[in-house]
This record gives C-alpha cells, sequence and structure tokens, in this order.
C-alpha cells in the first residue's frame, strides 16, 4: 500500500486514485474524466517524447501532462 | 398518423470519438449544413431526419465529456438544450453513448439526463463492445435512464431502423420519453444547490421544471472560475462563496457533485452489461500499435512521413488542379476578350464604357471566381487526409506527439498540422484548425498562422534574391541564392513561434486547465465520414468566405483600373504618334502611366512618406496593393508598374529593369538591401485578403482580422525598417 502520484507510476502499473489536487477548473476537468477516488488508473506507456504520459481509465486511453498527472495521488497495489 | 409530431429541432449530443457524426450521416441524407450555431464560434452541423412523415432538423453538436464549460464556446451544449426547453425549439434530445466506454460517457449522459428533456438513448458502437466482451444490456439502461435506450452500430448499419421508429415514437409522445435520473447528492450539497437556484438569472429558471433548475444550478456550481465568467450573467459572486463555505465546513462541492455522480453510475455499472467475458484483444492491439507509432524512434519517423506526405499533397498532388483552374479561367477571359474585341472594332455606341465591361468580367468577375474555386483543391486534400487520420485515430497521436513541442510555444498539439498546411497556404490552414477543441487554442493558432511562410511568398523571394543577390557570396563558396531562401524560411518559422508566445501571453492568455487528450481506438475510417467532411469544407468555404473574396477581387480591381485614360491622355503626342507608325501596342505603353494615375498608383504615392524608411518607393507601394489580392500578384503588379509584360518571377526582362531603376539622387532603388527588407516585409505583413475573409468568417466578425492585420503589418513595418535602417548602418549597399 504506497502513495505515490499518478506521473510516477511505471508502465503496466495499476493503481487507484485517492485523492486529486489543485484548485477549481483545473482539479474539476481531472475529476471529470472519471479521476475520482476509487477509480483504477493503469499506466499505458510513453508518447515519443516522454510527456505526455498515457493512462487507461475507465477502458479510455487518455494522455496528460507529466506536471498535470502529478497532481493526482494514487495508491498502488 | 396516430398522433401530432413534436415541432421542433432533435439536439444529437454525445462525448468525442463516439462515432456520433457516423450516426449523424446515416440518420440524415447525404447533404448538411455548417453553421455557427447563434452567436457562437461554434460549428454545428445541420441536417433533415430522414424516414419520418415530417422533415425535423437535426443538429449535430460538438463532441463532448461534460456539459460543464470552462471556457464561452464550451457552453453550446448546454445552451442548446436549454434555448429549446424554453421555447418549445426542441423536439427531442438523442444521446449517443459510446458503448465500450460506457462509464466515462455516462458521465455525460446522467447530467443531460437530469435536464428532464424528451430523450431517446443511442449506445452506439455496439460491434466494438462486443468484440470486448461487454456488451450493453438494453434493458437495463432503460432502467437506469428511465427513457428509452437502443443498441446501434452505426458503421454497420445495426439497430438503426429500431432507432428510427424509437424516435418517431418519441416525437408522437414526448412526455413518456423524459428520463428520470436522480443521482442523489448529500443533504448540505443540496441545500447550496438549492440556495443557488433561486438566484439564478431568467434562462436558467424553469418554474414547471425544479429539477432542471437545480441541474443547471449544478452546472453553474461547476464551472465557476475561468475565463468565460465575464460572458454569462451567473451569481459568480454567490457561487465562490457557496464553494468557500462548503470548504470552511470541510466539504467540497467539487468532489460531491462530481463524485456522485461517478458513484451514481459506478454502483450500477456491473448490472449494465449482458455478459462480462472481458476479451483484451482490441485493448492489446491498440497498445501494440502506439508501442510502435508513439516510440521514440519509430513514432517520430511515422509521424515525419505522415505530415511529408500531408504537406506534399498539399503543395503539389494539388498543383495540376489548380492549374487545371486557372488554364479553364484563363480560357473563358480570353473568349470573353474576343466576343468584345468585334464590338470595340466596331467602334459602335460608347467603346470605353464596353471597354470597362470586358475588363470587368475578365479581370474582375473571371478572376475573382478563380480566385476563390483555386483554394478549393488544397482544401479539397488536406480536409481528405485530415479526415483519414482524424477518423483512423492517427491524428489524436499526433497531437499527443507535438504536446511537448507546441507546448513552448503555448499552442496544443494539434496545432501542428494546421502550422505545417501554413507554409502551402493559410486559407485551408486557417479551416483546419478545427480540430482544435478549445476555441482560446484555436484562435491563437489562428492569429499566428498567417505567418508561416506560404507558397505565394515563394514568387516574391524568388524575384528578389534572383535579380539584387550575387550568386555566391564573395569570397565562399557559399550559394548564395537557396541559403537566403533558407534563411526566409527559418526566420518564418521563428516568427510564428515567437508571436504564439507573446499573443499567447497578452492577447489571449490560457486558463489553467489540464491538458486531456482523448485517443480513441484505431480503425479503418469509414468513407462516409471522410466524404462529408471534404464536402462540407469546401462548400462551407465557397459559400462564406468565396463571398468576401470575390467582392475583394472586384474591389481591387476596380483601385488599379480607374480612373480610367485614353493613352492619348497620359503619353506625349509623339510617342503617341511614333507607336502608330510604328504599330507599337499603345495600351501596353500607356499602362504604367495608367496605373500611376489610378486610385491604387495615387494611393502608392500618398503612403510613399510612410514606406520610405524601409526603403520603398511608391512604385513598391502600389505592389503591395496589388499583392492584397495575393501576394504573388505583387511580382506582376511590379511588371505593370515598369512595364514589363507578362512578368514574372523568373523573367530576366523584370529583373533587369529592377536592377536599372534609380531614384531621384540617381543612387540605384533594387540594392539587396532593399531586397531584404522587402522579403523580410512580405514574410510578416497581412497583405492577403482570402486569409481575412476566412479568418473573419472562422472567428465571427471583423475583430481578429482587423488585429491579424494591424499586428502583423505593424511587425512587417517595424522589422523591415529595422533590416534596411541596420543594413545601411553596417554599410551593405
Amino acid at each position: 500500500m504506497t502513495q505515490t502520484t499518478l506521473d510516477l507510476l511505471l508502465s503496466g502499473n495499476v493503481a487507484t486514485v485517492r485523492q486529486v489536487g489543485g484548485v477549481g477548473a483545473f482539479r474539476r476537468r481531472l475529476m471529470e474524466i472519471g479521476l475520482v477516488p476509487g477509480t483504477h488508473v493503469e499506466r499505458v506507456g510513453d508518447t515519443s517524447f516522454a510527456d505526455p504520459v498515457r493512462f487507461r481509465c475507465r477502458d479510455a486511453i487518455v494522455a496528460l501532462r507529466r506536471v498535470d498527472a502529478r497532481c493526482v495521488v494514487v495508491e498502488l497495489g | 398518423m396516430s398522433a401530432a409530431i413534436a415541432a421542433g429541432r432533435i439536439l444529437l449530443v454525445g462525448p468525442p470519438n463516439a462515432g456520433k457524426s457516423t450516426l449523424f450521416n446515416r440518420l440524415t441524407g447525404a447533404s448538411a449544413d455548417t453553421g455557427n450555431y447563434a452567436g457562437t464560434t461554434v460549428h454545428v452541423e445541420t441536417s433533415t431526419l430522414r424516414s419520418l412523415d415530417v422533415e425535423l432538423p437535426i443538429l449535430d453538436l460538438p463532441g463532448t465529456s461534460s456539459l460543464v464549460a470552462h471556457a464561452a464556446d464550451e457552453e453550446v451544449t448546454l445552451r442548446a438544450l436549454l434555448d429549446g426547453a424554453e421555447s418549445s425549439h426542441l423536439a427531442l434530445v438523442l444521446l449517443v453513448l459510446d458503448a465500450p466506454r460506457l462509464s466515462r460517457s455516462l458521465y455525460l449522459g446522467v447530467q443531460v439526463a437530469e435536464l428532464g428533456l424528451p430523450m431517446v438513448v443511442a449506445v452506439n458502437l455496439m460491434d466494438e463492445a462486443r468484440e470486448a466482451g461487454r456488451p450493453p444490456n438494453a434493458e437495463a439502461l432503460r432502467e437506469f435512464f428511465g427513457t428509452e435506450v437502443v443498441l446501434v452500430s452505426a458503421r454497420q448499419g445495426e439497430g438503426l431502423d429500431a432507432l428510427r421508429s424509437t424516435i418517431d415514437r418519441a416525437l408522437r409522445d414526448p412526455d413518456a420519453f423524459v428520463p428520470k435520473v436522480d443521482v442523489g447528492v448529500p443533504e448540505a450539497t443540496a441545500r447550496d444547490v438549492d440556495m443557488l437556484r433561486a438566484q439564478m438569472p431568467a434562462w436558467a429558471r424553469f418554474p414547471e421544471a425544479p429539477e432542471r433548475e437545480r441541474a443547471v444550478a449544478r452546472w453553474a456550481l461547476l464551472s465557476a472560475g475561468g475565463a468565460h465568467e465575464a460572458g454569462r450573467d451567473l451569481p459568480w459572486a454567490l457561487i465562490e462563496s457557496l464553494h468557500k463555505g462548503a470548504a470552511a465546513q470541510g466539504r467540497d462541492l467539487d468532489a460531491e457533485l462530481v463524485g456522485s455522480r461517478y458513484a451514481f453510475i459506478d454502483a450500477r455499472l456491473p448490472s449494465l452489461f449482458t455478459s462480462m467475458q472481458v476479451d483484451d484483444r482490441i485493448r492489446r492491439r491498440t497498445d501494440a500499435i502506439d508501442g510502435v507509432l508513439l516510440h521514440p524512434v519509430f513514432g517520430t519517423l511515422a509521424f515525419l512521413v505522415t505530415m511529408s506526405l500531408v504537406f506534399m499533397a498539399l503543395f503539389s498532388w494539388s498543383d495540376p488542379f489548380i492549374g487545371l483552374i486557372e488554364g479553364l479561367f484563363g480560357w473563358l477571359g480570353d473568349q470573353t476578350t474576343a466576343a468584345f474585341a468585334g464590338a470595340i472594332a466596331g467602334g459602335a455606341g460608347s467603346t470605353d464604357s464596353l471597354v470597362i465591361l470586358r475588363d470587368f468580367l475578365t479581370q474582375g468577375l473571371l478572376n475573382g471566381v478563380g480566385s476563390v474555386l483555386v483554394f478549393v483543391p488544397q482544401i479539397a486534400v488536406l480536409f481528405f487526409l485530415l479526415a483519414l487520420l482524424e477518423d483512423c485515430g492517427y491524428l489524436a497521436r499526433a497531437a499527443a506527439l507535438m504536446d511537448r513541442v507546441l507546448r513552448l510555444a503555448g499552442l496544443p498539439g494539434r496545432a501542428f498540422v494546421p502550422l505545417l498546411s501554413g507554409y502551402a497556404c493559410a486559407v485551408p490552414a486557417i479551416l483546419s484548425t478545427r480540430s482544435i477543441p478549445r476555441f482560446r487554442d484555436r484562435l491563437l493558432t489562428m492569429l499566428v498562422v498567417p505567418l508561416t511562410s506560404c507558397s505565394a511568398r515563394l514568387p516574391v523571394y524568388t524575384l528578389v534574391v534572383g535579380a539584387l543577390f550575387p550568386a555566391t557570396v564573395v569570397g565562399w563558396s557559399l550559394p548564395m541564392r537557396p541559403v537566403a531562401l533558407m534563411v526566409m524560411y527559418l526566420f518564418s518559422t521563428l516568427i510564428t513561434l515567437l508571436a504564439a508566445v507573446v499573443l499567447g501571453k497578452l492577447v489571449v492568455p490560457g486558463d489553467a486547465i489540464p491538458t486531456v487528450l482523448e485517443m480513441p481506438p484505431y480503425r479503418v475510417p469509414d468513407p462516409r465520414n471522410v466524404l462529408r467532411a471534404v464536402v462540407s469544407r469546401v462548400g462551407d468555404f465557397l459559400r462564406e468566405a468565396g463571398r468576401t473574396i470575390l467582392v475583394a477581387t472586384v474591389v481591387l480591381w476596380a483601385l488599379l483600373s480607374f480612373p480610367r485614360y485614353t493613352p492619348q491622355q497620359v503619353l506625349p503626342a509623339e510617342v503617341v504618334a511614333s507607336a502608330q507608325a510604328t504599330g507599337a501596342d499603345l495600351d501596353a505603353l500607356a499602362a504604367p502611366e495608367a496605373l500611376e494615375r489610378s486610385y491604387a498608383g495615387r494611393i502608392g504615392q500618398a503612403i510613399e512618406p510612410a514606406i520610405r524608411p524601409l526603403g520603398f518607393d511608391w512604385k513598391i507601394g502600389v505592389g503591395l496593393i496589388g499583392a492584397f489580392a495575393a501576394r504573388e500578384v505583387f511580382v506582376a503588379t511590379l511588371g505593370v508598374v515598369y512595364g514589363i509584360e507578362d512578368a514574372d518571377e523568373a523573367n530576366t526582362g523584370l529583373r533587369d529593369r529592377l536592377r536599372a531603376e534609380r531614384r531621384a539622387d540617381g543612387t540605384p532603388q533594387w540594392t539587396p538591401r532593399t531586397g531584404m527588407s522587402v522579403m523580410v516585409f512580405f514574410a510578416l505583413a497581412m497583405q492577403c485578403m482570402s486569409t481575412l475573409a476566412v479568418l473573419r468568417k472562422e472567428t465571427e466578425g471583423w475583430r481578429w482580422p482587423i488585429f491579424v492585420t494591424v499586428y502583423m503589418s505593424g511587425l512587417a513595418w517595424v522589422l523591415s525598417m529595422v533590416t534596411y535602417q541596420g543594413l545601411g548602418l553596417l554599410g551593405v549597399p
């Protein structure tokens, strides 16, 4: 049960969202794509220039910038 | 007919990549109109729903994963839904869900259902969901929404008849199709929502539908913050104090509102599928292709190859068609001239008005129609390729790939294609910004695209470099001319990116919203979607921008041709006499003199003081006015000013004439220094009426085209002046 942030997941890691940081509209948008506490997220891989990073969340693949992904606290395991 | 059919329109609402447009194409005929949603810059397609006794308009609203708006352009879906609710314009909401990504699309579905408007749900992409082993269950979803749900696969044509007959039934009895979804929020949250609801403006009040009022109040709570606050008459102070008040109690309104919807969905999700034999073949296939196409080496290579192909297509594949159109209009012009020749030679009636009519038809009207149509091949080719790339899923990857690079300039990854296309022509490039979802990002891209070095600048560079620059740099073996051209392209690229940085900070500041790039699974492109995209973009361009370009061409023709003079009025008598004796073409001899006296010539002379610091004389000034038709017209206009017939950029006659031109003090007018200044000016100045016409259309008004003209031309003046004066100080001739 290790807590980390979304940007630090390794490819293939599956984690559970615990907390979404940031404020206001920024934070709301992250939650609206389904990153609410309890949701599973899988780090799928990178993109060619290592940023943004690809995740699978609720059966969809989304790419997030590392700096944005850092705001999401997840739990491995 | 058993019952009256509801009047009004059908709204098609759904998340991106759910096959909404495919369904739209399938449900409607071949033709659709694109237009902006009233008073916005958001494009919606409108068509007529088939298979009904009565024809009803159907609107394809932009794909969105939430109704919540953080910018004015994101409000359009809610606005369209409420506009209908207020004034009974709405017959039915057709909600499209994404079967393989059901829980994501249900978030939007719940938001729409909460508004309590008559609604039919079409769960699309059933073929993909079955392949993934998790097909949604219609009965369970019917229970979830409290309205009719139809499972479809728009590409395969599966379930469309059932959908049509369900729509028919819903239109006859809309009240039976009002969804009932209540996600239930914590009591404290509900109190906050009710407090806000009482203070909402008139457009958000629905005395007969308190649940809709609550839904709009929840929407307002989630839409707080960001640039769009200015545009809406919502009680922002109250909204902010509600958020703060909740925080003071250790509550979190955002998490409560978003979280309660997802909790509602997640609790029911397992029961919403017919079976759960998850088969991850599609998933693995997508990941495997991504592993290559987003690989540091192969992905970059694939990107470069794809984009080179797009650029080559734009630059050279459309060339034969452009040649064909130019040839056709040249021929039509010749035929018209020939038709007039007899009447003019006959001297019947007033010869001059016949000449004016002939010139208006050939140089004004035909030329104008030709200069509109000449864009069609490039637009068609670009949108054909873009629709293919978008439909198969690659464009979303390309955008993710370029995000890292373009972020430095404050641009989204999707700005890459418009910027690249700009090197061929800004007109299709600006049209292609429509694939950028946020209007702010799109606007910023449109503001800088005209700075990319389009192909119409090349003839000007070629003329200047060829006429004024030595073939090699003295003492070095460096080929001067190709290097000079390369420097101009680098310069243009650098300025474009710098302009994006500056304008992105000062003129269109962005909001702090995370960039979420959705990546659809790879699919075989649907030819219907591709065809529709090409036809709709070309039609759109011809209808909207075409008119402006046509009018501007005629106005420009008038400026260059009026007032009219006969050769006898402008040439000395002895020149006329000797020309008549030798049979020389009097009109051609008189052309430079007539141009000097025309309105354009007078404007050129009037602006000479303003352009003298740049090293330009009035003749170059006239050329600049002519260039407004298209930059390459500069060369032809200079040809007329200097009396060189049929001048083009490779014409030695024009090059020699430029080198021979002297100022009043006897020094050469066209030096390498003037040449540099002219090239810098052409690289930067906004001198293309077609670009302005498209900009006006895409931004709904003259505000942004005027801004672009002022900033680009201002930049051009300053940097040309610095170039000319700076080179002078350095002692460059």
